[in-house]
């Protein structure tokens, strides 16, 4: 039985399959804490844009980041559909603001490649990757890239 | 029997003192009126019989018995010390020592020491001594010994407590002078304590206990002990309620007779300072015993609880303090009278509660700071040096666990200050400075800080020294130098393997003390910063946090948001006009009581979204940082609230001027100012 379960995290990459600006992200289930609703941010003065500020999850104050700012996404507005996905990540804990949030999918490693080089597009650092999923293409991200926390990084680690 | 873990400890202990005791005897023998050498012996006797009695090793611990009471008596004058005497008592330690080896070898430490124990015996005995008649025939005796001895004197009560006492007999209620001893094989004698304390205070009140709660809590006593109870019931009852207790072997129940124990006051001190563990300084000694029981009798009873309890209990209250304030604020909009009653109880409730639960963590600096100025005395009689020690905001509160751990650190820093900072007499007076040093400790908290300063106004860092050192030690590369500013140079002396001092003296080792120094601190979550100018002085400034607390602040709003001004830092708010803002050196300023009082807009510095509104009045709330003080503008005051302070969690670190948040009644977030950056 436990056999079985490493074979599948060894093959599989288990992740949270959300939506932002009509693409969809991939980022692995086991930095999830949870995904919540909107909810009142307090604004934290003096840190980068993309920190929409604080909120109270449960009594623990928690930050939270844009992710539609830290990807320089502009004309968004919050929906119905709009989410935050608790991450918890080392000992740091953040909220991310996400368009919406679906299902755990888990992705073949073999399927994630590279992301293409495009030319004339700006090469960022935080996506690690995409795969090709039937008629779904998820982008594979970096949460350490994405947050700027220079940690060690063991998921979604190149290997080559 | 789980005695065996204390069996290492035992023998370990027992061959010090054993080694003390051969080492004390010669000198005794070259001198036998030295009564400190005598004191000295006296007390490893008594440890290693208090030790040997409770690891069940009797004979040890009648020979040690008997030993003390021939070394008591020397010490009290009764008997005079010769050599034949030294020998006999020589002989009694070799006797101790293969015991002790005995045991160490597995064997049950049994030695037939008769002979040696009448020896010993008889020697006491040859002197007509009140109390020491009675320890002939082991067991029963020493019983009634003890009984006596442990009588309480009348002296030793204070006006309150004979108050009491007078008062509870002219109410018709009965006083007791109860002696309790405890079998001797009893095991846990505290939990018998308690036990024992649980029953007296179902029937009335313990007025006094000997020895102290304190020290029976620790089983500081052999294996009985005296109370004075006030009760209405009767001598018997009493007695048989107590004899209900397990283990306990013999109840002594008699009237506690106010002029009576006058009377025999007198001779019962003096029973009673013979048989006193530590009589040497008997006086002194006897002064602090009443001293702590004094202010022991109101904080009487103590348990030890798991300090992650209290963090349980802390996390829940802290819970239920964000609900108070949602439902005053829900009562303030509904208006209903009974509401607001029933929340008003609870929220004074619930601020005794919270008193209580934080003061179960917190402990004022002063109990880390109090030993200092013996050290400080101390060190400048060894130096050769004159110095002042100031101390300002012992009372400031730190977390228990904090306090443990900043004593070692603090200790260091003194040292460094008086070693390396201070200059001598000399040298200061040709410095055209004061002839006497000045060492200043300041406590105080700042956010969720807490700031414990050590100045000095000695030499200083002098810079070109360090960074010679710093070179020469490897601790830097020469071609670092030029990118170091001065902080980072006063810096270096925090580096392992750094010592500043021409000579290393023992006074502030070797260089690695202020390495530990940083070490600790930044364990604790804290940091130290030192400024110094040279010839002037310096200051190391350690920064530690509060890790949890509850403060009062000062809700104000600007623009839309909400923030917290901590009250600590708050002198006062006033509303100004906008004529009284005047300039200086384009920065805005008021006259503040006859104070030139820079402005801070805290819509400027923390980019409060909207439009800059132009006023007649503001809003000001006037905080102050040590000397300096600022006037912080605001939209609106909100009122005064109590909160919970949290940590923004560790993404969010180090923004600039908030020391951390807190969430409010209605469940949002409102972030603390950092009073202590928007001053600097």
């Amino acid at each position: 039985m436990t056999d079985s379960i490493t074979e599948t995290q060894n093959e599989y990459l288990q992740s949270i399959v959300f939506q932002l600006n009509n693409e969809e992200y991939a980022l692995p289930v086991s930095y999830v804490g949870g995904i919540e609703t909107m909810m009142p941010i307090t604004r934290v003065p003096g840190v980068p844009r993309y920190v929409k500020g604080v909120f109270n999850l449960r009594g623990v104050v928690t930050p939270i980041i844009d992710l539609r700012e830290r990807f320089d996404i502009s004309n968004y507005e919050n929906t119905k559909s709009t989410r935050i996905i608790i991450l918890q990540i080392n000992d740091v804990e953040v909220g991310l603001i996400v368009d919406a949030a679906y299902d755990v999918v888990d992705i073949p490693k073999s399927k994630v490649e590279p992301s293409p080089d495009v030319i004339g597009s700006v090469q960022v650092d935080y996506i690690h990757g995409v795969a090709k999923l039937e008629d779904r293409l998820l982008i594979l991200l970096d949460m350490e890239r994405v947050l700027n926390i220079v940690e060690t990084k063991e998921q979604y680690q190149t290997e080559s | 029997m789980e005695m065996n873990e204390y069996l290492d400890v035992f023998i370990e202990e027992s061959k010090e003192h054993i080694q003390a005791l051969n080492s004390n005897l010669l000198e005794l023998e070259k001198d036998p009126k030295n009564m400190d050498t005598v004191n000295e012996i006296f007390r490893s006797a008594h440890t290693l019989k208090g030790m040997s009695a409770t690891m069940g090793y009797q004979d040890l611990a009648d020979l040690t018995h008997k030993m003390e009471n021939v070394l008591d008596a020397a010490r009290n004058d009764k008997l005079d010390l010769d050599s034949t005497i030294i020998d006999i008592v020589f002989e009694a330690v070799d006797h101790m020592e293969s015991m002790v080896f005995d045991i160490i070898d597995g064997g049950n430490g049994k030695k037939d020491v008769s002979e040696l124990v009448a020896q010993l015996k008889a020697i006491e005995e040859g002197e007509p001594i009140q109390e020491l008649k009675s320890n002939g025939d082991n067991l029963a005796s020493t019983e009634s010994t003890n009984t006596e001895a442990q009588m309480i004197p009348l002296s030793s009560l204070d006006e309150f407590e004979i108050t009491v006492l007078q008062q509870s007999l002219e109410k018709q209620f009965n006083n007791f002078h109860i002696s309790i001893k405890l079998d001797e094989g009893c095991l846990l004698k505290a939990a018998r304590v308690y036990m024992v304390f649980e029953v007296l205070e179902q029937m009335g009140e313990v007025i006094k206990s000997e020895p102290t709660v304190a020290e029976l809590e620790e089983e500081k006593f052999e294996n009985d002990f005296a109370v004075i109870l006030i009760t209405q019931d009767d001598q018997d009852t009493v007695k048989q309620k107590i004899m209900k207790v397990s283990e306990v072997s013999e109840v002594l129940v008699s009237a506690f007779e106010m002029n009576a124990a006058a009377e025999t006051s007198q001779m019962e001190e003096s029973a009673q300072s013979s048989e006193n563990k530590s009589a040497p300084v008997s006086k002194s000694e006897e002064a602090k015993k009443q001293n702590t029981s004094k202010t022991g009798q109101l904080t009487s009873k103590t348990i030890r609880v798991n300090i992650d309890r209290l963090d349980a209990l802390m996390n829940l209250f802290e819970e239920l303090v964000i609900d108070r304030g949602r439902l005053e604020q829900i009562a303030g909009t509904m208006k209903d009278a009974a509401l607001q009653e029933t929340v008003e109880h609870m929220t004074r409730i619930s601020g005794d509660l919270q008193n209580i639960i934080l003061n179960m963590r917190m402990v004022p600096i002063d109990q880390v700071f109090n030993r200092f100025p013996r050290m400080v005395r101390q060190l400048a009689k060894d130096l050769n040096k004159k110095i002042d020690l100031t101390i300002h905001g012992a009372e400031t509160e730190l977390d228990r666990t904090v306090i443990d751990e900043i004593g070692d650190p603090l200790v260091h820093l003194i040292r460094n200050g008086l070693d390396h900072g201070i200059e001598t007499p000399e040298e200061r007076v040709a410095k055209g400075k004061p002839e006497k040093g000045t060492l200043t400790l300041n406590a105080y908290h700042s956010g969720n800080h807490v700031f414990i300063e050590i100045s000095d106004d000695g030499a200083g860092i002098n810079k070109e020294k360090v960074i010679k050192k710093a070179i020469s030690n490897g601790v830097i590369e020469e071609d670092q130098v030029a990118t170091m500013n001065d902080s980072q140079i006063n810096q270096l002396i925090l580096a392992s393997g750094f010592s500043t001092a021409d000579q290393i003296s023992d006074i502030s080792g070797r260089g690695v003390g202020l390495d530990v120094v940083k070490n600790t601190i930044e364990s604790l979550g804290g940091s130290i910063k030192i400024e110094s100018e040279y010839g002037k002085g310096s200051l190391f400034s350690v920064q530690l946090p509060l890790t949890l607390s509850i403060i009062s602040v000062l809700l104000v709003e600007v623009g839309k948001e909400k923030y917290a001004i901590p009250l600590s830092s708050i002198i006062e708010t006033a509303i100004i006009n906008n004529k009284d803002i005047m300039n200086a050196h384009n920065k805005q300023v008021i006259d503040f009581r006859g104070k030139v009082v820079p402005l801070i807009n805290l819509k400027e510095i923390f980019e409060v979204p909207g439009e800059q509104e132009d006023d007649t009045f503001h809003s000001i709330v006037i905080i102050r940082q040590g000397e300096k003080m600022a006037g912080l503008i605001v939209d609106s005051f909100i009122g005064q609230n109590e909160i919970v302070l949290k940590s923004l969690g560790n993404y969010l670190t180090d923004v600039f001027a908030i020391s951390g948040a807190t969430i409010l009644g209605d469940g949002q977030v409102a972030l603390i100012v950092d009073t202590n950056a928007l001053i600097k």
